[in-house]
């Protein structure tokens, strides 16, 4: 079977600078992987060549959401596919009310499928439901889209969104910083309801604690640019432990 | 950089094609002869059965008109307009005013619903969907083509509570003294270049009179519509809100594609007695010309709203697409103590237009307050100036203004410009200016993106968001028109 996620020895740069060096990594329907890493080792940059932001450059290797080749398609056209990327530094978008914003946006991607677009009554339902399981207040929906949003109520919707367009693969970026203890709690919940045999998620985070919530099959130390270290969930652990010091020498 | 370079091709596309009003309406016109003089403006007058008085006001206006210079101030830039080589008088060829809609000529008729404006009394403007069951809005529409009112509906339901709504050619005639009370008293017949050409040959547009305490019981609305070739289009629109009384005005206005310009200098004059209110609002989407800048419409207009009364409301919406050129300042005369002015802008430019648009708040009376929302959006080659005038007389005791001018540019070949004056001669007057300019924000595109819209939706939704502030003010139907209008406008086929 197809990996939902195929990466294989992806280079890639900003501003002529490389970033990437040498990535591999294998995502399967139905797993949790975290990456963990030192500041700077390229977590970010990873989640933004994978969704395609613009000034982030492929020079070698490949990545493929169920084996197709991401490099050849636009970012929107990544997103109808499947992927989606919670950010670490979610964007304000000033004057669009929240409402309007998903319905944009999961129209636009039914669309892109072929699929009918859903009802306003439909939405609104579904929308309250969500809400609901993360603890956030309506109200909140009809301002614009994070414009004053608390960076924990930016993590809340960012969850939100991603559990109504029910991607294929998620890429959670730090998700959890920025939120308090019951947040996490809140947030690791809606994460987990996620959680199903057809869809990959790779949480990308500092802590452990977030790991307490949401448990990972596989996890990955990334340092400098690439993964350096596979293992099991006490891997995690084990990071706790002793630091990243030592991938740091090893990768340099 | 991507992104940006694409909206900018994106945009680079747009021009002539994403038109859809382009079409001309194949119908026999009485034309004037080309050309400007006594002769002509006689010949206006007398087509239109007009009162002596108002040819000798017409005249004097010519006169005068032969006098004065074009103005050259405005940062616009254009070759020179032949004024001899238009026609200043075109009107479908129909048996004599038609005295109902099942006389209006068919094929103009057709021409109306084209432009999504049934002349049917049942109907609306917009096509705006309504759950069922829901009312409908009723709008009453005054439909001018070329030179003249081919239909006005809804006019004897508004004249059961004493609502006049009707040609201004028609009011001259069967309201001369109402007319003649308020004619040019607000933009008086010497006023600039433009408005004393319109003085003198301005053929139709729509009147309005609201009695005292009359809340009109519908939008009332002015449609215009350019057909002819080579024909100017002058009209003018006279609204009186008498005390206490209140109505909401929308103008729209398209034209056909053709590679000549074509000169639009109107001229609208808004009264207010004490306690009284004119919200007026337009949808100005005249053809703008091709991506290279041939063809479109002049539009050189002058609007102005004079608060004559205690407490009087005069509120100016505008969402400005079209045109080639735009030069036009709607403005407020607060004259009433305690009045007060209101100017909403949206300003749309790309391809090779021009605008240069704005307000002017003139502050007479005690304690009248203003306020001004300019949202100007510069795409393509385009380049988009905001400039306002605010002054305080001495006698203007404690006079308020909040100006906010924001420009968002699209692409790094338009550009956006903002010259605010201001002077207050009275030292108790409070005026606040706050002005930003920003580039459409890359990383925001990206992340709209992400979300699965594509880069033409996630432009329309940033600059919807932009301007939201000001399409609350629209009425709701206008609201979402104009909604599409601005993405048409901007992108490809978003819609
Ligand atoms: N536009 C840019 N130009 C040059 N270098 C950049 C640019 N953007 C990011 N970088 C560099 O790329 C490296 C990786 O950054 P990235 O944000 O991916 O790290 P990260 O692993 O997500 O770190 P953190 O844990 O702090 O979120 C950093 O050294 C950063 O300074
Ligand atoms: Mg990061």
């Amino acid at each position: 079977m197809t990996a939902l996620l195929e990466i294989r020895d992806l280079k890639a740069e900003i501003a002529g600078k490389q970033i990437l060096n040498g990535y591999d990594l294998t995502v399967k329907a139905g797993e949790v992987h975290a990456i963990m890493g030192p500041n700077g080792s390229g977590k970010s940059t990873l989640s933004y060549v994978l969704s395609g932001r613009p000034g982030y450059k492929i020079t070698e290797g490949q990545a493929l959401l169920a084996g197709a080749d991401l490099s050849q398609m636009s970012v929107d056209e990544r997103a109808a596919a499947g992927l989606f990327l919670a950010f670490q530094y979610p964007l304000e978008v000033p004057g669009v009310a929240t409402m309007t914003f998903l319905r944009a946006a999961l129209n636009a991607q039914r669309k892109k499928r072929g699929e009918e677009e859903m009802s306003s009554p439909d939405l609104i339902k579904r929308v309250k439901e969500l809400a609901k399981i993360l603890d956030m207040d309506m109200e909140m929906l009809r301002r614009p889209v994070n414009v004053g949003f608390s960076g924990g109520e930016k993590k809340r919707a960012e969850t939100l969104q991603m559990m109504l367009l029910e991607p294929k693969l998620c890429i959670l970026d730090e998700t959890d910083s920025g939120l308090d203890i019951d947040a996490l709690k809140v947030v690791s919940n809606g994460v987990n309801q996620l959680r199903s045999k057809d869809r990959g998620i790779v949480v990308i985070t500092h802590y452990q604690r977030l790991l307490d919530y949401i448990t990972p099959d596989v996890v990955h130390v990334q340092s400098a640019g690439r993964i350096v270290r596979t293992g099991g969930k006490e891997l995690a652990l084990e990071l706790e432990e002793t630091g990243y010091a030592r991938y740091q020498s090893e990768a340099a | 950089m991507a992104a940006v370079q694409e909206t900018v091709e994106q945009v680079r596309r747009v021009g002539a094609d994403q038109y859809k009003y382009g079409f001309v309406t194949d119908i026999e016109s009485d034309l004037a002869p080309k050309g400007l003089s006594e002769e002509i403006v006689r010949f206006i007058s007398a087509k239109k059965n007009e009162p002596e008085w108002m040819l000798e006001w017409r005249l004097e206006a010519y006169r005068r008109w032969l006098t004065m210079t074009e103005p050259k101030w405005a940062r616009v830039d254009y070759p020179a307009i032949d004024y001899q080589d238009l026609y200043y008088y075109a009107a479908p060829k129909s048996k004599a005013g038609p005295k109902s809609l099942d006389e209006v000529d068919p094929e103009l008729l057709r021409t109306y619903e084209k432009l999504g404006i049934p002349l049917h009394e049942r109907e609306i403007l917009a096509g705006v969907e309504r759950p069922e069951g829901e009312e409908r809005p009723r709008v009453a529409v005054d439909a001018v083509f070329d030179s003249v009112s081919v239909a006005t509906t809804f006019k004897e339901e508004l004249k059961k509570v004493g609502v006049i709504f009707c040609p201004i050619s028609e009011a001259l005639r069967e309201h001369p003294e109402l007319v003649r009370k308020y004619l040019g008293t607000v933009v008086p017949a010497s006023d600039n270049y433009f408005a004393t050409l319109n003085s003198a040959v301005f053929s139709d547009g729509s009147f309005v009179y609201i009695p005292p305490g009359v809340r009109c019981p519908m939008e009332l609305s002015t449609y215009f519509r350019i057909n002819e070739k080579n024909t100017g289009q002058f009209e003018r629109t006279l609204i009186i809100a008498d005390k206490g009384s209140y109505v909401s005005y929308l103008e729209g206005c398209t034209a056909p594609k053709r590679d000549e310009n074509q000169l639009h200098a109107a001229v609208v004059e808004l009264v207010t007695l004490d306690d009284a209110e004119i919200k007026y609002s337009t949808v100005q989407n005249w053809y703008p010309g091709d991506e290279n800048g041939k063809g479109g419409i002049y539009n050189f207009v002058t609007k102005r709203g004079d608060c004559r009364g205690a407490n009087s409301k005069i509120s100016w919406t505008q969402v400005e697409t079209g045109s080639a050129i735009t030069w036009k300042y709607p403005s407020c005369v607060l004259r009433g103590d305690n009045s007060r002015g209101e100017f909403y802008s949206i300003a749309i430019s790309n391809g090779r237009q021009q605008v240069d648009s704005g307000t002017k708040m003139i502050h007479l009376g005690k304690g009248t307050t203003s306020r001004i929302i300019s949202k100007g959006i510069s795409a393509g080659r385009s380049s988009n100036a905001y400039r306002g005038l605010v002054s305080a007389h001495r006698k203007a005791e404690g006079a308020r203004n909040f100006t906010n001018c924001d420009s968002l540019l699209i692409g790094g070949a338009c550009s956006a410009h903002t010259i605010p004056y201001i002077e207050a001669k009275n030292p108790s007057c409070m005026f606040e200016h706050e002005a930003t300019t920003s580039k459409i924000s890359e990383d925001v595109l990206f992340y709209c993106m992400q979300r699965g819209l594509s880069q033409e939706d996630a432009t329309a939704l940033v600059v919807n968001g932009f301007v939201r502030d000001v399409l609350q003010q629209l009425p709701m139907e206008f609201a979402v028109e104009a909604q599409k209008l601005i993405s048409v406008s901007l992108e490809g086929s978003v819609g």
